[in-house]
């Protein structure tokens, strides 16, 4: 996974680079777009072929579901709290 | 939404050629996959540093409006590590990876198959796709009963952009550079923070 930060990394540099570029960036927002489709889609075919997910789907989506009620709920509550000490006039 | 409902039918189509065996084997079975992902790491890195308006409204705005992104950060991270414990087949530290996607499915989703496996980057791909969709749809409650931030909070990586419209719609406009800046800040954070935490 190092590979992945440091390609993260070269990315960043070669953008700042090519700010001004808006053709260039257009095209990198396609392909940006096809790769998601490409992974989410070969993503699809391993989930396919692998009879233990397909099995427990339900149980993917219930685990899913319990995780995202945490996500929103502790930051929804602590964003309260930053809401009444930093913001609140 | 319209995007999340692409991204989908790509991941449903993907599960029918796999179940039915449309596909020759060669393909899931090579690295394509790893490949196509060192790409989009690249492509997104260099749509970050092209982005000056998001490196502008982060100059511009002050020390002050930074709570917001670390409370995301923190209630998320928080909330997801106390919920994880209602599912024992789960570690904490996969469901703080969950919980890192902050919204942000298709990136998240992709990291996370890679490092842990189809079953988590599956959890992570419905997690973060339902954050988006609930935010979407509770916004006026969030705002109603916990303050102006409640909805960006809700909604975090996406607050810059697909829940951007209902949360000016219901907090004020005043409040849409703090949504953006949040939403830059977490976007930017995901790809980091997830392999951070798989990895350590």
């Amino acid at each position: 996974m190092l590979t992945v930060i440091t390609l993260l990394t070269l990315g960043i540099l070669l953008g700042f680079l090519l700010s001004n570029k808006e053709k260039i960036i257009g095209y990198v927002d396609q392909l940006t777009n096809w790769s998601i489709y490409l992974l989410l889609f070969l993503l699809g075919i391993s989930v396919g072929v692998n009879e233990k997910i397909i099995k427990n789907f339900g149980e993917i989506g219930i685990k899913a579901t319990i995780l995202t009620a945490g996500a929103i709920l502790g930051s929804v509550v602590i964003s309260y709290f930053t809401y009444k000490l930093f913001l609140k006039k | 939404m319209k995007n999340s409902l692409i991204i989908l039918t790509f991941f449903v189509f993907g599960i029918i050629s796999g179940l039915f065996s449309l596909l020759p084997k060669f393909i899931f079975e090579s690295d394509f996959g790893l490949y196509a992902l060192y790409l989009l790491m690249f492509l997104v890195g260099i749509r970050i540093g092209s982005d000056i308006t998001a490196w502008k409204i982060i100059k511009t705005v002050t020390v002050k409006i930074a709570v917001v992104p670390l409370s995301v950060i923190i209630g998320t991270l928080l909330g997801v590590g106390l919920f994880s414990f209602f599912i024992p087949s789960i570690t904490l530290k996969e469901s703080l990876a969950v919980g890192s996607g902050f919204g942000y499915y298709s990136l998240s989703s992709i990291l996370i198959t890679q490092i842990s496996g189809e079953t988590l980057g599956v959890i992570a791909l419905f997690s973060n796709i339902f954050r988006e969709i609930i935010t979407l749809l509770a916004t006026p409650i969030f705002a109603k009963y916990f303050g102006k931030l409640a909805p960006i909070a809700s909604g975090g990586a996406t607050s810059m952009d697909t829940t951007l419209p209902i949360i000016t719609k219901f907090v004020g406009r005043e409040y849409a550079i703090i949504s953006v800046f949040s939403g830059t800040v977490l976007t930017i954070l995901v790809p980091f923070l997830v392999t951070f935490i798989l990895k350590v």
